[in-house]
């Protein structure tokens, strides 16, 4: 194993032929299938990138310091949080967000269950409760009621539609049969 | 009434929430807009001696940095004011950077305005400040001995000192049995999910349009246009969704004017987000306080007398205290009362709404109290519960608008399985778990907007029809509700009706606070829909190419779009059958509905509900885990059964926060908050969520407004703390008089 002086000193020679920033650059992000090109500095992140720059404000900022779960996306299909996350660390990723997660037409089943279980109240949790909920069981848990709150905890929802949130993710459980949905497919 | 009211409708907006296509106020991408960041002042008490924004100003994208020395003044001292009355609503009598002064930590002290989000919250970082640090009061205790009976509290609208009823000292002397006892809770805040944001764009004609989360949009353009000096015409309101308020949005706050002053400084549109730490210092909360309560009492329970005093910590420029005295005062038939607020000032930002604002805490005081009443006594809390039942109003001897007390509680113990309970503290375990349960009961006032609400109906050529009334969604469900409240007015089918909301172009409903919302803006309307419906009733009947003509307008029904006979249904044609053989492209009624207030009239207005808890307690590590709740309310009419009991849980579950988590804690060395984020800010999260019964008790009330209707948004969080504590004393023995209970009380 290297020492740390010598992976430092190794980083920076390996890294001078690619350092960029700390002015903007141009970032190239695949988001929900497509390619983006965006101007940023290094120091932005995922999130903000999302919001403010690809105006896809469906993924949420409740925090900005990784304690409530409202930016959960999936980045090469696990769930992160965007807020923690730097965009032009997900240059050769596949970045998907709750906009990615129906046509436009048909909604997820994770979505309509949401909807018909009255599983949020303001919506501001929601699209992260539901990326992560989507993971959640394509993951492959045991998906009874333990697990859920288990794993379910690290988004808030100051709403407190909580038994109603596990309502949902039974819903879809059950729908799906015991293999679970192929949900990130 | 149609089947359509009350009917568990799926939310209208529920697609628009999934999908991320709900837009919320800090969503909209304009062009050429600019961040705003605020610095907030890092000692709670001072003056600014220098402040160096040089470094700050040549920042990378930086456009302004904006102090106390160049700001533009504001027009006019806010006053504050809440939100209910439809007026302007200011949070505090205070607008910062003004001067020097530093009242409070977090207080602004600087706006910077930059490109990007990043460079703004950089250079913020960069403004250099110094101070000449003056000693500060943050805590109850290091003031306690200066305080004070207010006047009035709450902008003016409360007395200081319930008005008392018969001789309460000589109650208590009197009485055969006597507690007195103290309670104390720690300040907490509401958190929304969505931090608070505003975006201005001015126009070329020197005209404001904001894009704010507010739980009123008339309140933020009134108090906005105060501040400014403008007159309201030239300041529009945008708010669609707001991702959550629970008191926090309800009053307007100086940030949302520093952003219409920064974007016309800097001449393009600029957004400013509170960050979450700033959330804590800058929309209020609820304060720390202290209530005392002497309970007087027979040995069979009955209440000969009931005091009530609360002390808390309020700003410098403000007499706020949430009115934790008025639901207790009326709760129970004891004859004699008296009840006041005292208040110290102290280096804070004035308090505000909480979910449950005053009840929330009052009612534990009352409901802990009568818990030890009946321990003390050997009587089941329940049984003392209906023996000092409330027939009337204690307070002025009114009858009830409507009530449904007694049939709570006998539900309420019948979903639970109540009866039976062995009242022994401390005797029940599995494993290492100590078993307990207790209960309370939940009340909440009727509160009423004192200015008239209005509404407009539209109705198109072809029989669909557009209702609007300027209200945000905050999760309420208001969009969904009024939707069926307007479908049953005008006898439509949902499918043929939208409601339009979130703008001051709209017509004006008072901000929907202390669960008034649903009541001020359905009953205009119903009014704007049934006035709609009757205008075309009448039109058909006058008409004699209608199949109606000549019939009484009382003899005619609409069902799905369609009047006809209620006794010959086959009689009839559809609302555009009229229409369109008349030419008409639309027809439109605006409702107006004049609150009743309850000084006017012969009845007393309350909310009413009773909660059960059961609680199992780890003997060795003092973990409180909450089993199961069960709450039943008697809220008036129910709107949209789905909705509603959502909004009912939630506020259980608020309850069960304030019971066992949420506290904001003061460092009072550095006079700041010292956990203000959201993982040192506990709040629950799915794991410490129990599964929850939730029953309602539908009482008409054809007092309260037109369709009977009382509120569920703050009802669903008073009591359940109390319920909880007490299921805490039934398994452990241990009588817990503060909140948060943590695990250090139980070791
Ligand atoms: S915004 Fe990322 S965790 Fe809260
Ligand atoms: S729905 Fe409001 S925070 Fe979850």
């Amino acid at each position: 194993m290297k020492s740390y002086a010598e992976t430092a000193g190794a980083v920076e020679v390996a890294d001078t032929a690619v350092v960029r920033g700390p002015n903007s650059v141009v970032v190239r992000l695949s988001v929900n299938g497509t390619f983006r090109n965006i101007l940023v500095e290094p120091r932005v992140s995922l999130l903000d990138a999302l919001r403010d720059r690809l105006d896809l404000t469906g993924t949420k900022k409740g925090c900005n310091q990784g304690a409530c779960g409202a930016c959960t996306v999936w980045v090469d299909k696990r769930r992160v949080l965007a807020c923690l996350t730097l965009a032009i660390t997900c240059e050769t990723r596949e970045v998907t967000t709750i906009e990615g997660l129906s046509d436009g037409v048909d909604l997820h089943p994770m979505q309509s269950a949401f909807v018909s279980q009255d599983a949020f109240q303001c919506g501001y949790c929601t699209p992260g409760q539901i990326m992560s909920a989507v993971a959640f069981l394509a993951e492959g848990h045991a998906a009874d009621d333990d697990a859920i709150r288990e794993w379910m905890s690290g988004n808030i929802c100051r709403c407190a539609a909580y038994p109603n949130i596990r309502a949902a993710i039974r819903q879809v459980r059950d729908e799906a049969g015991t293999g679970g949905p192929d949900a990130t497919g | 009434m149609s089947p359509v009211l009350g009917a568990a409708l799926d939310r209208v907006d529920g697609r628009a929430k999934v999908t991320g296509a709900a837009r919320y106020s800090g969503e909209l991408n304009l062009p050429n807009l600019a961040h705003a960041v605020l610095v907030g002042a890092r000692v709670p008490s001072g003056r600014i001696i220098g402040i160096d924004c040089r470094q700050a100003s040549v920042a990378d994208g930086v456009h302004t940095v904006l102090t106390h020395l160049d700001l533009p003044r504001v027009a006019a001292q806010p006053k504050l004011f809440p939100s209910l009355a439809g007026l302007t609503a200011h949070g505090q009598s205070f607008f910062p950077m003004q001067d020097d002064v530093v009242h409070y930590a977090g207080q602004p002290i600087a706006v910077v305005v930059a490109d990007t989000v990043e460079r703004a919250e950089y250079a913020g970082s960069l403004v250099q400040v110094n101070y000449a640090e003056t000693p500060s009061a943050t805590l109850l205790d290091q003031v306690r001995d200066q305080a004070y009976e207010p006047q009035r509290i709450f902008g003016g609208l409360v007395p200081g000192r319930n008005p008392d009823r018969g001789d309460p000292e000589s109650g208590l002397r009197d009485a055969e049995l006597t507690l007195d006892l103290t309670y104390r809770f720690a300040a907490n805040h509401q958190n929304p999910l969505e931090m608070s944001t505003t975006t201005a764009v001015w126009d070329d004609l020197d005209r404001l349009t904001l894009y704010d989360s507010t739980q009123g949009p008339t309140a933020t353009q009134l108090s906005v246009a105060e501040l400014l000096g403008l007159p309201p015409t030239r300041i529009r309101v945008v708010s669609h969704f707001v991702g959550g308020s629970f008191g926090a949005k309800a009053l307007i706050w100086p940030h949302v004017t520093l952003t219409a002053l920064a974007a016309r400084q800097v001449g393009r549109p600029v957004r400013l987000t509170l960050s979450r730490d700033q959330m804590f210092h800058s929309c209020g909360h609820r304060e720390e306080q202290e209530q005392r309560i002497r309970l007087g009492a027979d040995r069979n329970g009955r209440l000969a007398a009931l005091t009530h005093d609360k002390i808390s910590l309020t700003s410098h420029f403000d007499d706020w205290a949430e009115t934790s005295l008025e639901s207790p005062a009326i709760t129970y038939a004891a004859p004699n009362y008296a009840g006041g607020y005292r208040l110290a000032r102290g280096n804070t930002i004035t308090p505000t709404f909480t979910r449950g604002p005053g009840e929330a805490t009052g009612m534990f005081a009352l409901e802990s109290a009568m818990d030890e009443l009946a321990h003390t006594i050997g009587i089941d809390p329940v049984e003392l519960r209906l023996r000092n039942h409330a027939d009337v109003d204690p307070d002025t001897g009114k009858p009830w608008s409507s009530k449904g007390l007694r049939e709570c509680y006998q539900r309420g113990a019948e979903l639970f399985g109540w009866a039976g309970r062995d009242p022994a503290p401390g005797t029940r375990w599995e494993g290492r778990w100590q078993i307990g349960t207790g209960m309370a009961t939940a009340a909440y006032p009727v509160a009423a907007p004192i200015s008239p609400q209005r509404a407009r109906a539209r109705m198109y050529i072809d029989g669909s029809v557009v209702v609007e009334a300027g209200i945000s969604e905050f999760g309420t469900g208001a969009l969904t509700a009024m939707t069926q409240v307007a479908a049953d007015g005008l006898g439509l089918p949902v499918d043929r009706v939208r409601f339009v909301g979130g703008t001051t172009d709209l017509p004006n409903v008072a901000a929907a606070v202390g669960s008034a919302g649903s009541g001020a803006t359905s009953s205009p309307v119903h009014l704007a829909c049934t006035q709609l419906r009757d205008q075309l009733v009448r039109q058909a009947v006058a008409d004699q190419h209608s199949p109606l003509h000549g019939a009484d307008p009382a003899a005619v029904v609409v069902r799905d779009g369609r009047m006809c006979l209620r006794d010959r249904p086959e009689v009839g044609e559809t609302y555009a059958e009229l229409l369109g053989r008349n030419h008409i492209p639309d027809v439109e009624t605006v409702g107006t509905w004049m609150p009743v207030l309850a000084p006017m009239t012969d009845y007393a207005m309350h909310t009413f509900g009773a909660q059960f808890a059961e609680v199992a307690v780890d003997a060795d590590l003092g973990l409180v885990r909450v089993r199961r709740l069960v709450g039943v309310f008697a809220p008036g009419r129910i709107l949209n059964r789905k909705t509603a009991h959502s909004q009912l849980m939630g506020g259980m579950l608020w309850g069960l926060s304030q019971a066992l988590l949420e506290a904001t804690r003061m460092d009072p060395n550095t006079g700041r908050w010292a956990n203000a984020s959201l993982a040192d800010y506990l709040v629950p999260v799915n794991a410490d969520v129990p599964e929850i019964t939730i029953d309602t008790i539908e009482v008409p009330d054809p007092v309260v407004n037109p369709l009977g209707v009382k509120g569920v948004g703050e009802i669903g969080i008073v009591g359940t703390s109390a319920a909880i504590a007490n299921a805490v004393h039934h398994a452990t023995g241990r009588r817990i008089r503060h909140l948060p209970i943590t695990v250090e009380d139980l070791l």
